[in-house]
């Protein structure tokens, strides 16, 4: 695939594995491969020694028809889910798409977390919302080609031609002679016999799907409802230690000395010990073998560390911490914005040519860094065994974290056994394999005894890779007859190593609307920052959005216009403005669909009483085109109700219908919390916030009735973890607007005095 | 030595504990009854939430000396291996509430109280009670969802 759509992280992490696997054709054909346990079996081709046999179980010779589909004799249908569950819904909607194609009832199906096993499954991650456009037709050729080996047993066995054969429900059925068998009890045969060339499979019509599309549970829900250990917080190892790591409040500061005699000396504490500073820990680097310094205590219970953690005190070396400020950062921000950009990163037509004939508009736009506050702090269970480790994790990018594990103990990838469990929120901070690293040192350095390492709230909102501040000063033009001339865009972000944007604080040059517009021109100067950062649901469009959304409103309000009509123009002629995989980049007529769908659904235009006003936004990210539409009311004290949320979305045919509604839905919830009053600041390189009190994330008396309608198209299906995410803001802001007449220009609106 | 009642059986709990650790801690460390979630550890998130004496309380913020002779009730109790699932977790597997699931324990456990208390209770009834949970998912719309169809179904006669 071209590496444009995966996110950069991604690509860096992806780059040096695909040297490591040239040889093997990881995401080609589906070819035979060799005899195991007397059946045959699919894989994705590869050579043989990198296969693994998956477990046998018991009661016969299951048909191991590829990494995604196992049917035993019994008739025991298990499907493997690849991708890492953080509540993005993968470990149902993934399996779906294969049973389609396999033509089994979902009830028959048992889903399984996959192993890590890159040579399997090609790459396995939960980020960029692209588990469904990068699986999407694998899985379903994975199931076609399952399905034609049953096929081809029944043929054989009944003696009659393929052709006069269908299936349903889990079996194969030979209409003329009125025979039937199920699955399982072709599976033995089926195992005997040659595997077809996946591409010459021939797939369902859409029309045809009795499964994709439809409302699907998930397929953990009985077991989360009964508190059943799944989470990797609940991971329990015999003889397992717990352990609280402390790190210094400035970030980057290392560990000196500390009271350790005394420490162990503390009810249930078996250990305690500095770890050193390891490789770059506040780069962002989901493979990155890297620990900031601190202090390990570890004690037969989780009460106890953290009770002998009150008592620690530790000896910091500040030299390399960061010493950065919030207020610093905005104060240099607006005086950055009074100068010529440092660089500009792209330039179309005439934009000064514009600015002088057209009536302009200026603004200046602040967002502040957030944390990703996943309810499940981070955590990790390790068990270093001299030559070899085991790792428990719930994390994003299981098989980043073998690689950091590997590098950071010099051991062989091997010899690194990652258990991928699932994750109690995700939204990108999972990516990171901080804890893991944590976790697999502390093991190690506390003399191989298996090892939780736990981090309480106040470590995980300290120690964050956030979504980064920045800043817009943003100007554009309107010609006589109200349409949009020029836009520029002075972006200022941050840097770490003064060459390039922080993670996640980047910007595309062609970031809509530079790639409708003519005369346009991004511009960008960056600050020097320490404070880590890193992908944070949306990533970029999360505040790129609330920027151009809120300020291309402000244009169509300068130009006397309506937005739907601004907008629609804006977007010209149906057309797509770049290539790409998965359906390309922003389509305008895809968009152009969604506005006008949204705007009919919400009742755009009609009349709202004084104080209560309709918002609407739009933004493609993640492949998916998105328009919503807030209905707010606002009291003269400035307190914001939101009442209602119309979302309409393209993203191609659906897969779960229930999750690609709760995904939205969530989305549009987490949005409005974090728009409405969630930040993060610091001062002298310390974190300013930490617990809930002080990051109050919205409850269920803010949450909004919330409609969401997709469009039924036939661009290729895209993910929807993600892009719900960015238009919410800037729609509950264009509708403050319409309720008040007043501009908000900052994330969170809390400091413009507003609240929910 | 500690004694504590926990979903109808009696844990003794050693002197090797503290008898100030949370009741949270004890649920998940000593006891291995790891449905009870840690969110925040300071009474905010309310990911905790057991049953003391059917009543919600953040487990995080109860040392486990306070629960001795009381009833406490934690998701793995509500309906145990074998026995059918409640009207709240039924309605919890069919409104597809949970997206990563984590705080769905301790919003499942105050829904459970809320209905024992109020078995029809309004939007506004809901969100007052369990505006103490958060769910950083965002699942508000189909938890509001779930405990009115939970409620339908105790009235027809369901557990």
């Amino acid at each position: 695939m071209s590496s444009v759509y995966l996110p950069e992280f991604m690509q860096k992490v992806e780059a040096r594995r695909a040297e490591e696997a040239a040889a093997l054709s990881r995401r080609g054909f589906i070819k035979l491969t060799g005899l195991a346990g007397g059946g045959l079996v699919l894989a994705l081709s590869l050579p043989q020694g990198a296969r693994r046999a998956l477990a046998q179980p018991s009661g016969g010779t299951p048909f191991d028809a590829n990494p995604y589909v196992q049917i035993e004799p019994t008739g025991r249908i298990v499907l493997f889910a690849k991708n890492p569950e953080v509540g993005q819904g993968v470990k149902t909607s993934l399996p779906m798409i294969v049973a389609e194609e396999l033509d089994v009832d979902w009830q028959q199906v048992e889903v399984r977390q996959s192993e890590i096993d890159a040579a399997r499954y090609g790459p396995q991650f939960a980020g960029g919302s692209l588990s469904i456009p990068m699986n999407y037709e694998t899985l379903r050729r994975a199931g076609a080609t399952a399905r034609a080996m049953l096929i081809a047993a029944a043929a054989k066995t009944w003696n009659v031609p393929a052709a006069e054969l269908t299936t349903e429900a889990g079996a194969v059925r030979h209409t003329a002679s009125n025979r039937r068998a199920t699955y399982g009890e072709l599976a033995d045969v089926a195992a005997t016999l040659p595997v077809p060339d996946a591409s010459s499979v021939a797939l369902k019509p859409k029309q045809n799907f009795r499964l994709l599309g439809k409302r699907v549970t998930g397929v953990d829900n009985a077991k989360l409802v009964r508190g059943e250990p799944l989470f990797g917080i609940d991971q329990r190892v015999p003889g397992m230690l717990y352990a609280t790591f402390a790190k210094a409040p400035a970030i980057g500061a290392r560990a000196v000395s500390a009271n350790l005699d005394h420490v162990r000396t503390l009810r249930g504490v078996k250990n305690a010990f500095i770890v050193a500073h390891q490789g770059d820990p506040l780069a962002f680097n989901p493979a990155g073998a890297a620990v900031l310094s601190g202090v390990a205590i570890v004690a037969d219970s989780t009460w106890n560390a953290l009770q002998a953690k009150k008592a620690l005190e530790v000896r910091w070396d500040e030299a390399q911490a960061s010493k950065d400020s919030w207020k610093g950062a905005v104060a240099e921000a607006k005086a950055i914005a009074t100068k010529a950009p440092a660089q500009v990163l792209g330039e179309g037509g005439n934009v000064d040519a514009a600015f002088a004939s057209g009536k302009t508009v200026e603004a200046f736009y602040t967002y502040h860094y957030v944390s990703h506050a996943d309810l499940e702090p981070q955590n990790c269970t390790a068990w270093f065994k001299g030559d070899s480790i085991e790792i428990w994790a719930p994390t994003q990018t299981p098989q980043n974290a073998v690689d950091a594990v590997a590098a950071l103990l010099g051991l062989p990838k091997e010899k690194v056994t990652l258990h991928q469990l699932r994750g109690g929120g995700g939204f990108g901070r999972r990516l990171a394999n901080d804890s893991v690293c944590e976790a697999a040192l502390i093991s190690k350095q506390a003399g191989g005894v298996p090892v939780k390492v736990q981090w309480t709230r106040e470590d995980d909102m300290a120690f964050d890779y956030y979504r980064p501040g920045g800043f817009q000063a943003l100007k554009a033009a309107v010609d006589s007859a109200g349409k949009l001339t020029a836009w520029q865009n002075h972006f200022i972000t941050f840097t770490m190593d003064g060459q390039a944007p922080v993670s996640a604080g980047n910007i595309d040059k062609n970031e809509f609307p530079a790639n409708v517009l003519a005369n346009n021109r991004m511009a960008q100067s960056m600050i020097r920052s320490r404070i880590p950062t890193g992908p944070w649901r949306a990533p970029g469009s999360n505040v790129i959005a609330f920027c151009t959304q809120s300020f291309l409103h402000e244009c169509a309000v300068a130009a006397n216009r309506d937005y739907v009509d601004f907008l629609v123009g804006v977007m010209g002629e149906p057309r797509a403005t770049s290539a790409g995989p998965f359906g390309g980049g922003l389509h305008t007529g895809r968009a152009v669909d969604v506005i006008k769908a949204v705007a009919e659904r919400s009742g755009w235009g009609r009349t709202l009483p004084r104080g209560r006003g309709l918002g609407l936004a739009f933004h493609f990210s993640h492949q998916g085109h998105f328009a919503e539409v807030a209905e707010v009311s606002v009291d003269a004290s400035k307190k914001v109700t939101v009442h209602k949320v119309w979302v309409v979305a393209d993203i191609g045919p659906i897969v779960n219908l229930s999750s690609a509604e709760n995904q939205c839905q969530g989305s549009v919830i987490d949005a409005l919390s974090t728009a409405m009053g969630l930040k993060i600041t610091f001062e002298n390189g310390r974190v300013e916030q930490t617990n809930f009190h002080q990051y109050p994330i919205a409850r269920i008396d803010k949450a909004p009735e919330i409609d969401v309608h997709f469009l039924d198209t036939d661009y290729a299906p895209t993910g929807c973890g993600e892009p719900a995410f960015p238009p919410a803001a800037p729609a509950i802001a264009n509708a403050i607007f319409a309720a008040t007449g007043q501009r908000i220009r900052t994330l969170p609106f809390s400091e413009e005095g507003y609240s929910i | 030595m500690l004694n504590l009642t926990i979903n109808g059986r009696t844990h003794t709990v050693g002197d090797d504990v503290d008898p100030q650790t949370p009741l949270l801690w004890v649920l998940r460390d000593t006891l291995g009854l790891v449905g009870t979630k840690y969110g925040c550890g300071v009474g905010q998130c309310s990911a905790c939430t057991v049953h003391l004496n059917g009543s919600p309380i953040q487990s995080c913020q109860v040392p486990a000396s306070a629960a001795v002779g009381q009833q406490i009730t934690t998701i793995e109790g509500l309906a145990p291996p074998g026995a059918p699932l409640t009207a709240v977790q039924q309605a919890w597997i069919e409104e597809d509430v949970a997206q990563c699931g984590y705080c769905q324990a301790g919003q499942i456990m105050r829904a459970t109280a809320l209905l024992a208390r109020n078995p029809q209770p309004t939007d506004e009834d809901i969100d007052r009670d369990m505006a103490a949970n958060v769910c950083r998912c965002g699942t508000y719309t189909r938890i509001r969802k779930a405990i009115h169809s939970a409620a339908a179904k105790m009235k027809m006669g369901g557990a």
